[in-house]
């Protein structure tokens, strides 16, 4: 289960809307506690993929590089992306399986369909190396 | 010199966030990791010894892929992060 609070919720959505008909995409950090894993923020990227940017994302790791360093001055980690799926379902592609790396973590999907956010899922990647990998439905709880 | 561990791979690292190591160079910084932490390994390296495609090494703010590798020398106060690519597509 993937809980997250309202605001990061709408966030990644309203996102999505805006980049539209554009693939958005960033980084979802928090803590993991006795309830499981907790989004407390977001962070928008850019895409870098400008040769495909309506089906294909890429987030500069020079931008990781900093967000995972400023989360960790904020006792934050990352737990998770997000990017979305315009005029396309929100279900993982075998692209989205392929070059998903870091176990542990959520993939959240939202579908766009003609400029408005529709449904968003979320899906946690599993396996114990890139030979068994697969992406699980995970539940979100959005939390006020 | 510290090493940044993310999320997905501190499960193999005992949990820490961050490793210590004493190290000239990238390479023998990322072979002192993993000679503490031999789970690491497979999930850094291909069979063949080289770093897998999607694992990105950073020395500070630079991709070491365009320093000079794993040859890259280091100072103490030097920063390495491991971030594995993030990327894909409907
Ligand atoms: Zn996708």
């Amino acid at each position: 289960m993937l809980k997250i609070s309202k605001s990061a919720y709408d966030f990644i959505r309203r996102h999505g809307e805006e980049t539209y008909p554009h693939e958005c995409c960033g980084v979802l950090l928090g803590q993991i506690n006795g309830e499981g894993r907790v989004i407390t923020s977001s962070v928008p990227c850019g895409n870098t993929r400008t040769d495909s940017p309506r089906n294909r994302y890429h987030i500069d790791p020079k931008e990781l590089v900093r967000i995972q360093r400023e989360g960790r001055d904020r006792n934050e980690d990352i737990l998770g992306f997000y990017h979305s799926h315009p005029d396309h379902p929100a279900r993982w592609s075998r692209t989205d399986l392929a070059e998903a790396h870091w176990f542990g973590c959520s993939y959240v999907i939202t579908s766009v369909e003609k400029g408005k956010a529709v449904l968003t899922n979320s899906f946690l990647l599993d396996g114990t190396g890139e030979g068994d990998k697969h992406l699980d439905d995970e539940r979100i709880e959005i939390a006020p | 010199m510290k090493i940044l561990i993310p999320t997905p791979l501190r499960q193999y690292s005992d949990k820490q966030p961050a490793v210590e190591v004493k190290a000239a160079t990238v390479g023998e910084a990322l072979s002192g990791l993993v000679m503490r932490h031999p789970d690491l390994r497979r999930h850094l390296y291909t069979e063949e010894g080289k770093l897998r495609a999607f694992v990105n090494v950073y020395l500070n703010d630079e991709d070491v892929r365009y320093l000079q590798k794993e040859a890259t020398q280091v100072r103490d106060s030097d920063t390495i992060s491991i971030v594995p690519s993030i990327a894909g597509g409907r």
